[in-house]
């Protein structure tokens, strides 16, 4: 039996053939190392994202989460829920948090789930990978694993929105959080911690319906990433990930930019400076490649 | 085109937008608690984007600015970054008013016409509520292709690079065009989304109810 067990939420861009199907797998491996068991919540459901409410009434968006954690609560009833995708957690918690202090809406969300037959009773912690990793396993044993350090990557923190607010990181300030440079230390490598657009918005899905907008704030994000000295970007959120990576053709063509940024996960991160190959970090699943982070994968 | 219910909503709240707000619009009960001290409206990172921006949206809403609120373009404006959230000193969510506001502009027939965030927001829950799941695939190609065939192979040629890029990254997979991801319980899925659905219209319904 693994160490540490968790009621798993892998949301929708996790899947096989997805947008953050390498955040998947980087996790996996990761999982492996530390002796972390995910279990998937049985037929999970979609959370509705940041944009479910162009369609969505409150009520039906409720449900959504909620189904998800009355299932949890169903099949996994000792194990919190855990979710590697900003949103996907955003939503879970906002939800619980928002039923629990609105009888009238939870009295809703029942009836509406007695067609699913369960029942929502919101007496689950919903947390984020990071929050595992950080206050279940440590940075210290974290330390411990590292058997290749991270040696000449200068890494930008990249939070982003999600990750960070409104819940964020325990013990965490949402306007300059330092966990993820803690982490890119604890790997062996720099962490930049003077970034300063640490904590900005990359437009979430207003890049796909608003892309000049959404591209004017992903140019600030990586350029500030390059007036930092950066050679890499790390970010916890899949959006995040996305946003700034594979639009960098089209924003080279707008702005005349010569931009070539890797945009990887600290799970890809951590698998490689635990030993782990390129393969098991998910590496090929980026468009642009860190020569220097696959070296030492390769090493 | 606005709806029966917008005209029954007009009815029952002439003069007091601010009250049909609280009683109707999601988490619209803290708007009477805005300050108006425009931290929201300078945390935006679209914040020049804005016709209204949030806290100028609170204080229209106070004076019965109701069509102006409800056609205007700029709670589209919300990317969902939470920052006004995380700043503001009242504690207003005001992340999740701005989505509020413009659902239930929809819900009153006057949302702005050719809004591409209302659009795409519209196709993502269509999308997702079909199956369970996001089919990211189906997706990008009906943002493509939402102003019509010709304008859609246009956009698709030009996207042609980014979409080869995922797919040899195995981020994009073509087999998600032959069903693709989904829950298993789907009759069940869909009885307990129209259920909320039909709860939720009623209770906004009791509100339009002369009394």
């Amino acid at each position: 039996m693994a160490k540490h067990e968790y009621s798993y939420y892998p949301g929708c861009s996790s899947q096989k053939g997805a947008s953050s199907s390498n955040l998947e797998k980087s996790v996996e491996t990761l999982c492996e190392e530390l002796d972390i068991k995910l279990n998937p919540i049985p037929d999970w459901n979609c959370c509705g994202a940041s944009i479910g409410y162009a369609g969505g009434g409150e009520l039906p968006r409720m449900t959504l989460s909620a189904r998800n954690l009355a299932l949890s609560e169903k099949h996994h009833p000792d194990q919190d829920v855990v979710a590697t995708c900003a949103a996907c957690w955003l939503n879970t918690r906002e939800v619980q948090e928002r039923l629990n202090h609105n009888p009238t809406l939870k009295a809703e969300t029942n009836i509406a789930l007695q067609s699913v037959k369960l029942e929502y009773k919101g007496n689950k912690k919903v947390r984020h990978m990071v929050e595992v990793l950080i206050e279940d396993i440590g940075y210290d044993v974290l330390g411990s694993k590292v058997k290749k350090p991270l040696e000449g990557l200068k890494i930008a923190g990249y939070v982003g929105c999600q990750t960070n607010r409104p819940f964020g990181i325990d013990g965490e300030s949402f306007e300059n959080p330092m966990y993820l440079d803690k982490m890119v230390e604890t790997l062996g490598a720099e962490a930049l911690t003077k970034y300063d657009k640490k904590v900005a918005c990359c437009s979430g899905a207003l890049m796909f319906s608003e892309p000049e907008k959404g591209q004017a704030l992903v140019k600030d994000i990586i350029e500030s990433a390059y007036d930092s000295g950066a050679n890499m970007i790390v970010t916890p959120c899949p959006l995040c990930q996305a946003n700034v990576e594979i639009y960098q053709d089209d924003i080279n063509a707008r702005y005349k930019t010569k931009f070539d940024m890797p945009v990887m996960y600290y799970s890809q991160l951590m698998d490689v400076a635990f030993g782990r190959s390129a393969l098991d970090a998910a590496l090929n699943g980026n468009i642009i490649q860190s020569k220097r982070l696959r070296e030492i994968a390769d090493k | 085109m606005t709806t029966a219910v917008n005209q029954a909503m007009v009815e029952k709240y002439k003069g007091n937008f601010l009250k049909e707000v609280t009683d109707n619009v999601e988490e619209g009960s803290w708007v009477k608690m805005c300050m108006q001290c425009g931290v929201c409206s300078g945390s935006c990172p679209l914040g020049p984007h804005w016709d209204h921006p949030p806290q100028e949206l609170f204080m229209m809403i106070r004076a019965n600015k109701r069509e102006e609120v409800l056609s205007s373009t700029s709670m589209w404006m919300c990317t969902s970054c939470y920052n006004c959230v995380a700043r503001c000193p009242r504690g207003l969510p005001i992340t999740h008013i701005m989505h509020g506001l413009a659902h239930y502009s929809k819900r009153m027939g006057m949302k702005p016409k050719h809004q591409p965030t209302e659009q795409f927001g519209q196709m993502f829950w269509d999308n997702l509520t079909k199956k369970g799941r996001v089919n990211e695939l189906k997706l990008g190609l009906g943002l493509y292709f939402k102003d019509g065939f010709a304008e859609g192979v246009k956009v698709s040629m030009g996207k042609q690079k980014l979409g080869l890029n995922m797919m040899k990254a195995k981020r994009m997979s073509p087999m998600e065009m032959l069903g693709g991801h989904g829950v298993k319980d789907l009759s069940g899925f869909h009885a307990m989304l129209k259920k909320a659905e039909e709860l939720e219209a009623a209770r906004v319904g009791e509100n339009t109810d002369a009394k």
